[in-house]
């Protein structure tokens, strides 16, 4: 799986309360959580985030278990999230929701270029360099490739 | 020779493994979503409906008629599959399944972050979210990478004031957000040894603010008493020295009464640093310090006075509460001019029952101060519940070493 994006850049140690604050989890309506992701950090970020790959820096999604917060991220248009590391539930769900997560390394990040990368090669291009990551475990890939962890299990049976 | 978590996922670290799980629970915050993956999913029965649990703490009694309706479907659900069910009121997910549910050398998991609460008992335990809670009910699997093994070893034991709270917020602070990123925590030396099931909890329950995947103990005479208290009879963990990829050292004489200003939980400092700061509300209870011991040290510091701030406290299940009517401890607190809420997160999560306005400033016992949590444009502090008793009575932040008494 390939793809591409326009960079949006943030900072380190970004909590699932700030990707989708505690409020707005009262519902079950996608749409309501695709407008209010990560308002508390910068409310003109969702508007920006269709076509987005965001890179971040470490332990991006700390905090709470809520899948909300990667679904919040997918439904705003992200196309997928650099970061150094991840927090481990974050980065379970991402998967299981169909968000490729990419840990990589020195990813820079200006904001606004074009970052590609390859799931399947495990490179990113940013910045005119090539940069590859230590590919997701086989099981990973393979509930990735179909979408996520419902998708993966509708196509087992 | 295996760490605690390679020797129950039955793996070396770094291997993949997919494993039976002993106890899977929810709640009424991420069990919707679990719900509704279940039904993409096109399942029926789960595969172990005895293995499972559906608990509702988060957001109970319901606030709105949108959760209510929620909270309905969800409450349908878990009853139709036979898994057990605990309405709201009952108390938090973390307390009840403390409460003689998990036993040592288990695999538990929870769809909630601080599931990392059981390893306590020596059990692995860890979260995920909400479809992976759903593949679980299909189940009744699911799959780990085995963590490697980060060991805390705690020396001495706690004097003073201080608490097992005080030494989770050292430890946090000493690892850093992200000090445990994939890791599992291992709770060693004599000073673990000392501490009290509660206060184990207390510890483990903080893992996963340093990022880690599990935050473990090995069972020992404490926890077969414990245990023995529920009716079971279980077997202490031999510790076999096995090889850590880190270790480091909590003097626990070392550790005073900590506070941990907003909005990072890695940066403890002793209360004096802030003492004084006005408060509007003080809040005792959540799955760190909910408990009785907790309450009972709260109680015994305001009885007989009167605190000065709105300070709300929530005991953490339906036996704590039991426990705190019975001991008298639960007349201290009300006569103190506290409000007590029913058995839950109370306003943990900055949902309902004592959300903070803007610009509000509280000290509460909870685990995590991040930006908003308990209400947008509030700032918040985590402190033990001896530290908030000293606060609310003072109205201000304080230091418990000035009203405690042993
Ligand atoms: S008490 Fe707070 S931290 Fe604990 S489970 Fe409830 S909301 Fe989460």
């Amino acid at each position: 799986m390939n793809g591409r994006g326009h960079a949006v850049c943030l900072g380190a140690d970004i909590d699932t309360d700030v990707i989708i604050a505690g409020r707005y989890l009262r519902t079950k309506d996608r749409s309501v959580w695709a407008a209010r992701v990560l308002e508390d950090l910068d409310p003109s970020l969702a508007a920006r985030l269709q076509g987005a790959v965001i890179v971040a820096g470490s332990n991006f999604g700390c905090g709470s278990s809520r899948e909300q917060a990667p679904v919040a991220l997918r439904e705003a248009g992200v196309i997928a999230v650099i970061a150094p590391s991840f927090a481990r539930i974050f980065f379970r769900n991402a998967i299981n929701v169909g968000l490729p997560v990419i840990e990589a390394e020195g990813v820079p990040c200006a904001g606004g270029e074009e970052i590609a990368f390859s799931l399947d090669e495990h490179w990113v291009e940013a910045g005119g360099m090539r940069i590859p990551f230590r590919p997701l475990s086989p099981k990973m890939q393979e509930i990735l490739a179909a979408g996520g962890l419902v998708s993966f299990w509708r196509a087992r049976e | 020779m295996p760490t605690l978590a390679e020797e129950i996922l039955g793996g070396p670290a770094g291997s993949y493994v997919d494993r039976a799980v002993d106890h899977g629970f929810a709640h009424d915050g991420t069990g919707v979503l679990a719900l509704e993956a279940w039904q993409q999913m096109g399942m029926d029965a789960p595969a172990a409906p005895d293995r499972l649990a559906m608990i509702f703490d988060h957001i109970t009694p319901a606030n709105t008629g949108t959760t209510a309706t929620l909270q309905a479907e969800l409450r349908v659900f878990a009853k139709k599959t036979g898994m057990y069910f605990s309405d709201g009121g009952g108390g938090i997910c973390h307390q009840i399944m403390s409460e003689g549910r998990v036993l040592p050398g288990e695999v538990v998991v929870g769809a909630d972050s601080h599931s990392c609460t059981m390893g306590a008992f020596g059990a692995f335990a860890t979260g995920v979210g909400a479809t992976d809670m759903a593949a679980i009910w299909a189940s009744g699997l699911t799959w780990f990478r085995v963590p490697e093994t980060l060991a805390i070893r705690l020396e001495g034991h706690l004097s003073g004031a201080a608490e097992a709270k005080d030494a989770a917020l050292a430890y946090v602070r000493d690892l850093g957000m992200d000090g445990g990123t994939y890791r599992a925590l291992e709770f060693i030396g004599d000073g673990a040894g000392s501490l009290s099931m509660e206060d184990r909890l207390t510890l483990s329950n903080m893992a996963v603010e340093a990022g880690a995947k599990a935050g473990m103990f090995y069972a020992d005479e404490t926890t077969r008493s414990f245990l023995a208290g529920y009716g079971h009879d279980v077997a202490v963990q031999q510790q076999t020295d096995p090889r850590y990829e880190t270790e480091v050292t909590l003097d626990l004489s070392d550790v005073v009464p900590l506070v941990t200003p907003p909005h990072r939980v890695d940066r403890a400092v002793p209360v004096e640093k802030y003492a004084g700061i006005v408060l509007d509300q003080v809040f005792v209870g959540t799955c760190t310090n909910g408990r009785f011991g907790d309450l009972e040290r709260f109680g015994r510091m305001v009885r007989g006075k009167q605190v000065k701030v709105r300070t709300i406290v929530v005991p953490a299940s339906r036996a704590v509460l039991a426990q705190c009517i019975a001991s008298g401890v639960l007349s201290w607190i009300v006569d103190a001019g506290c409000t007590v809420g029913p058995p839950g997160c109370g306003p943990c999560l900055g949902a309902h029952m004592g959300v903070l306005g803007e610009g509000e400033v509280a000290l509460s016992t909870a685990n995590r101060n991040f930006r908003n949590r308990m209400g947008v444009g509030a700032e918040y502090y985590l402190a033990s519940p001896q530290t908030a008793a000293a606060s609310a009575l003072a109205g201000a932040i304080a230091s418990p070493e000035d009203v405690y008494e042993r």
